[in-house]
Order: structure tokens, then C-alpha cells, then sequence
């Protein structure tokens, strides 16, 4: 009786009505929490079960309200899509471990926790929606969580960069309605896969290209590409836990959105746009690593670390290579796990000695011996060593890069792995090893809610670096979606 | 400062009832024709508003004892409810029925679970307006 495609919008309308709970019950902060924890287990959960039958049973959709495609709106979930969602809800759920013992009282009663279950419902939608205003419209539900959430806590420095945030994006949600509205003017309809279809009839217009570069410049602005002028600034901002989810989350749904466009629907002149978005992506790649060496504050060099991963991934789309997809799959599974804890442990950095630079605090490791090798191991991580969950993406990158013969891009690609490991491990030694500032009376104990999520980020870490053959089917399917379109549109269209 | 307008507050008294007699209108008009929830919400609050210009804040709390805010939640609930209505009865999500049901004095009417979404959407954007311009006057 129950139709089991509806299981697909349940990633993002379970958050979406527990946050709107959480709402009636402002001052009850166990119900929320259990409620959150509860909520987010479920989506893992239905999203692990997703994976599973996508494998066997191909890409579901479900038609709103039983509105068939071209006509209604529509959620569709391939492996890439869920993949996305599932890491997404794991990452969620991990920081609302360290939220329970970060955020304080004052923050929980005003519905901490109902935006951050907005925000996730955002994100999963954005991952699984097949229909591009409807992905406008869950960008929108994530942005304006973001918005909450920026600001929530009203220091100063809060609200001068929740300004510049919302502005900026305000501004790049509107091109972003303007492409939409282009894209309709020109072939009128709005179903991606419906879109995808008829651009292959009639052919990639010079107009056509023209709103692809549109849309390249929205999802550019919100996924830091070259654009990230506004990134470090409202990024170490907010309060630790929510600088980790937006480092963790945001920006892949960014680079979700051009992953989807670029395979799905404008992938007839990979001359212009993908030597565009290499260009941008090289440049990123660029200014981030400077960006990240040039700082002494912590949350800076951990925001442009943000920025060169950005950069990293959408070298793999540049490429459009089947190996260059999975790695970019790969690190971006990665980037999501590794960031989020590299936010975590540079706040709790802060929080502990109370100063902002790596030249004020120094041998950390002698009062926190787990906390410091848990910062070892996420910097080897993202630096690409072996064992680990960076590793296997930088491989199938590079793998793509050298396919295709961008040895310009495979150089940058590495070198920034170089500078990633360089400006972490200037922390590392600054601010871990030597002597320690803090005397034993006055150390602040590290929270057990604080070591229980560092530590399940890193075994996800572990998890994701020794089990890659144990993930290569699912991100092989996803890869093999975006590299044949057809199968998305068969999906979608002809079923 | 007390302004004592009495053109305004006298008027006010039979505005506000044409104010909401229109806004029942439209969210009623929404089902077929130009109108809905969104808008005859937003006509709703504007009703709410005159109120909260004409007498004070507190006289319009103590005749409304209402938490706007827990009124958008409401109203968001019922709306996003309504979806899941339909993964109850093995239908696709956001699935909308309709009936015609003979009620006694109103005749032949068209039941529809789209008026209850179309309620929710009202409620929310009610409680969202007033909410937004309460803490914007209370700011000042």
C-alpha cells in the first residue's frame, strides 16, 4: 500500500516538519535534541536504504502530487544525489553531538535546533531535486537558515559579516531567478531532465551557452569558485558548530548544483563552459593556497582551505572524465567529513585558550594529547596521504586530469596539496607543539561531547580511506549517471 | 506619546470587518480563481496591522492573546501535513483529493485537503507579517 517512492522525500521533509515541531516546544531542550538526533538518524537511515535499491532497481523519482513529468515537480534520486544526502545527514548529525555541548542555553531556546533541521532540509533537497526553480526554491530554505543561524548569537562581528553574507546572496539568488527565467523564455519547461532532452534536440544555442554561464556565475557565488571573496569573512563568524556546518555543507551544495547542470544540461560545448569552469577552478586553486599560507588567524586559514577544495573538486568536472567524476565524488565525501572536523577542532582551539592566532598559542598538545593527533590525522587526511579518506579522490583526479592531458590543472591540483599541508601544518607546530601556555589549573577539560564527535569524524575518516572498495560500486553508478545523461533522462522521461 | 485620532479608531471598527470579510473572500476565490491562501493571509495581517496602529500594543495582546510566532509554526505545520496526508494513503506525496459532499444549508460543496494546505499557507503568512513588524516597531 505504501508506495515506496516516496521514501525519496523524506530526506528532506522529515527536517523540514521536525524543525517546524521543534518550534512549539522552544523551552524544552531535551525534546528538541532527542527529536533532532531521532530525525536525523531516520534520514541516514532511509538514505542508506535508497543507495541500496538504486543500485539494483536504477535512478527513482517521485512525482509530486502525481504530476507527471514535464508537468509537475519531482524528486529524483540517482547514487550521486543520495550519496550526497547520506554524508550530508552523517555530517549533520555528528555536529549536533558538539552543538549539545557548545552552543549554550541562550542559543537552544531561540530554535537552534529547528534551523539547523531547515538547513539540512535545504541541502538534501537541493541534492534531490529534478527540477531547477525547485532547486532554486531549497537553495532558498537552506539559504535563509544560514541567514538564522549567521546571525544567531548577535556579537558584532556576527552581524557585520551576516550582512555581507545575506547581500551577496540575495544578489546571486537573483541571477540565479534570471537564468531560470532565461532558461524557460527559451525552451519552456523546467524539468531538468525534460531541459536536458530538448537542448540535445535543437542543440546548445549561443544563447543557450550564454544562460549556462549565467547559472555558472550563481553557482560559482555560492560555492566559492573563484567568487569566495565573501567566504572567509562569514565563515569564521558564526558559532564553531554552525562554521562547520557551512564549511562542511554549503559549499558542496554548490558545487552539487554545477555538477548537475554542467553533465545533465549544458554538456554540448565543453569547449567554452568547462575550459571556463578549469579557468576558474585553476584560479581557485590559485588564490586559495596564498590565502591560506598568508593568515596567522586560525579561522582564516581554515576558510581558505574551504577554497581550495572547492577549487579541487571542480577539477574533476572540468575534466569531464569518468575517473574525474569518481574522484571528485570521492573528495567530495571527503571534503565534507574533513572539513567539518578541521572547523570543530579550530574552534574548540579557540574556545580552549580563548586567542584567534597560531602565533599566540602554542603546545596545545601537551594538555591535549588526543585532541592534538586528532588534528594530525585530519591534516594528513586532507593533504592526500595514503591511508586516508583524501587519498583515493586526489588519485582519481589526477587520474582524469592526465587523461585528458590538463597537465596544467594537474599541477596546480597537487601543489595546493602541498600548500593545504603546508598552512595546517604551520598550525600544527605553532600552535601544538612548544611550550604550552596553559597551566594545568587553568586548562579548560575538553567536553566528552566535544571528544565523541572529533573522534567519529575521524573514524569516518578511517572508514572512508580503508573501505574504498567497499564505496567504488555506488560512486562508479553515480559517475556512470552524470557521464551518460541518457540514463538520468530514461529515468525521468520515459518510464 | 497618545494620539487620541478618533476619525481613525471609529473607521477603523467597520474597516477591519471589511478587511476580513475580504480576506475570507480571497482565500475562498483562491480555489479557482485569483486569490489563495498567500494572499488573503497577507490581506489578513494587514487587518491585524490597522489594529496595532489604531490602539496600542498592549490593548491588541490583551484582545489577541496570540504567540505569532507558535501561529506561522501552525500554519507551516498543516501546510507541509498536508503532504505527508498523502504517504498515508500510498499516494505520492503533496497528493490532493476533493469531494463533492451535500451539507444542509450551503447545498452541493466541493470538499477539497487543498484548503487545508491553503490554511496553513494563510496562518504562516500571518503570524510571518505580524511577527516581522512587531519586533521591527518593538526595535524603535
Amino acid at each position: 500500500m505504501i508506495d515506496i517512492s516516496n521514501l525519496i522525500v523524506l530526506p528532506m521533509a522529515l527536517p523540514l516538519i521536525i524543525g517546524i515541531i521543534q518550534i512549539f516546544f522552544k523551552n524544552q531542550i531535551k525534546t528538541q535534541r532527542t527529536m533532532s538526533i531521532l530525525g536525523v538518524l531516520t534520514t541516514i537511515g532511509i538514505a542508506v536504504f535508497l543507495l541500496e535499491r538504486i543500485q539494483t532497481e536504477g535512478i527513482m523519482r517521485l512525482d509530486f502530487g502525481g504530476w507527471e513529468p514535464p508537468f509537475g515537480i519531482l524528486f529524483v534520486a540517482d547514487s550521486f544525489s543520495v550519496i550526497l544526502v547520506l554524508v550530508a545527514s552523517v555530517v549533520t548529525l555528528i555536529c549536533l553531538i558538539y552543538a549539545f555541548s557548545s552552543v549554550g542555553e541562550k542559543m537552544e531556546k531561540m530554535y537552534f535546533y529547528a534551523f539547523i533541521n531547515f538547513l539540512l532540509a535545504g541541502v538534501n533537497g537541493s541534492f534531490l531535486t529534478g527540477d531547477i526553480f525547485n532547486l532554486y526554491v531549497n537553495f532558498e530554505i537552506m539559504l535563509l537558515a544560514s541567514y538564522v543561524l549567521v546571525a544567531l548569537g548577535g556579537s558584532k562581528k556576527q552581524l557585520r559579516e551576516s550582512i555581507k553574507y545575506v547581500v551577496i546572496n540575495v544578489l546571486s539568488s537573483w541571477f540565479f531567478l534570471v537564468a531560470v527565467a532565461y532558461l524557460y523564455g527559451q525552451l519552456g519547461t523546467l524539468n531538468m531532465a525534460h531541459l536536458s532532452q530538448l537542448i540535445s534536440e535543437s542543440g546548445q544555442t549561443p544563447t543557450l551557452t550564454v544562460v549556462s554561464l549565467v547559472f555558472l556565475i550563481v553557482f560559482a557565488l555560492k560555492s566559492g569558485l573563484l567568487l569566495y571573496f565573501w567566504l572567509p569573512g562569514s565563515y569564521s563568524a558564526p558559532p564553531i558548530v554552525v562554521a562547520a556546518l557551512f564549511g562542511g555543507l554549503l559549499t558542496k551544495v554548490g558545487i552539487y548544483a554545477m555538477f548537475r547542470v554542467f553533465t545533465l544540461i549544458f554538456y554540448h560545448e565543453p569547449g567554452i563552459t568547462h575550459t571556463i569552469i578549469g579557468i576558474m577552478a585553476g584560479l581557485t586553486l590559485i588564490a586559495g593556497s596564498i590565502g591560506a599560507i598568508a593568515y596567522k588567524d586560525i579561522r582564516q586559514i581554515v576558510s581558505y582551505n574551504v577554497v581550495i577544495a572547492v577549487g579541487f573538486i571542480l577539477v574533476g568536472l572540468a575534466v569531464m572524465t569518468q575517473e574525474g567524476f569518481e574522484g571528485s565524488i570521492f573528495y567530495l565525501m571527503h571534503d565534507m567529513i574533513a572539513k567539518s572536523l578541521l572547523f570543530l577542532l579550530a574552534g574548540t582551539m579557540i574556545t580552549v585558550t580563548g586567542k584567534k592566532r597560531i602565533d599566540e598559542i602554542s603546545g596545545l598538545i601537551r594538555n591535549y594529547p588526543v585532541f592534538g593527533w586528532i588534528f594530525f590525522i585530519v591534516m594528513l587526511s586532507l593533504a592526500g596521504v595514503p591511508p586516508l579518506s583524501g587519498f583515493i579522490g586526489k588519485v582519481l583526479v589526477g587520474h582524469g586530469t592526465i587523461e585528458t592531458g590538463s597537465y596544467v590543472l594537474l599541477a596546480l591540483a597537487f601543489i595546493s596539496s602541498i600548500f593545504v599541508l603546508y598552512s595546517l601544518l604551520r598550525i600544527f607546530l605553532n600552535s601544538f607543539w612548544g611550550e604550552t601556555i596553559i597551566s594545568t589549573d587553568e586548562e579548560v577539560p575538553m567536553r566528552k561531547g566535544w571528544m565523541v564527535s572529533f573522534s567519529l569524524f575521524t573514524i569516518l575518516m578511517f572508514i572512508l580511506g580503508f573501505g574504498v572498495e567497499l564505496f567504488i560500486p555506488y560512486v562508479a553508478d553515480a559517475a556512470n549517471t552524470l557521464m551518460n545523461p541518457q540514463i538520468y533522462i530514461d529515468a525521468v522521461m520515459n518510464d | 506619546m497618545k494620539i487620541n485620532n478618533v476619525i481613525l479608531r471609529t473607521a477603523s471598527r467597520f474597516v477591519v470587518f471589511i478587511i476580513l470579510t475580504l480576506a475570507l473572500y480571497l482565500f475562498f476565490a483562491g480555489h479557482n480563481n485569483p486569490g489563495g491562501g498567500f494572499i488573503a493571509g497577507l490581506v489578513l495581517s494587514s487587518a491585524f496591522v490597522l489594529m496595532y496602529l489604531v490602539n496600542d500594543m498592549e490593548t491588541v495582546q490583551k484582545a489577541i492573546p496570540l504567540d505569532f510566532r507558535r501561529i506561522a509554526a501552525l500554519g507551516a505545520f498543516l501546510a507541509v501535513g498536508t503532504g505527508f496526508g498523502g504517504l498515508i494513503f500510498g499516494a505520492p506525496f503533496l497528493t490532493q483529493v476533493f469531494g463533492h459532499f451535500h451539507l444542509p444549508f450551503f447545498g452541493t460543496v466541493e470538499l477539497t485537503t487543498v484548503t487545508i494546505f491553503e490554511a496553513g499557507v494563510t496562518l504562516t503568512v500571518v503570524g510571518v507579517v505580524i511577527t516581522i513588524i512587531l519586533s521591527i516597531s518593538e526595535d524603535v
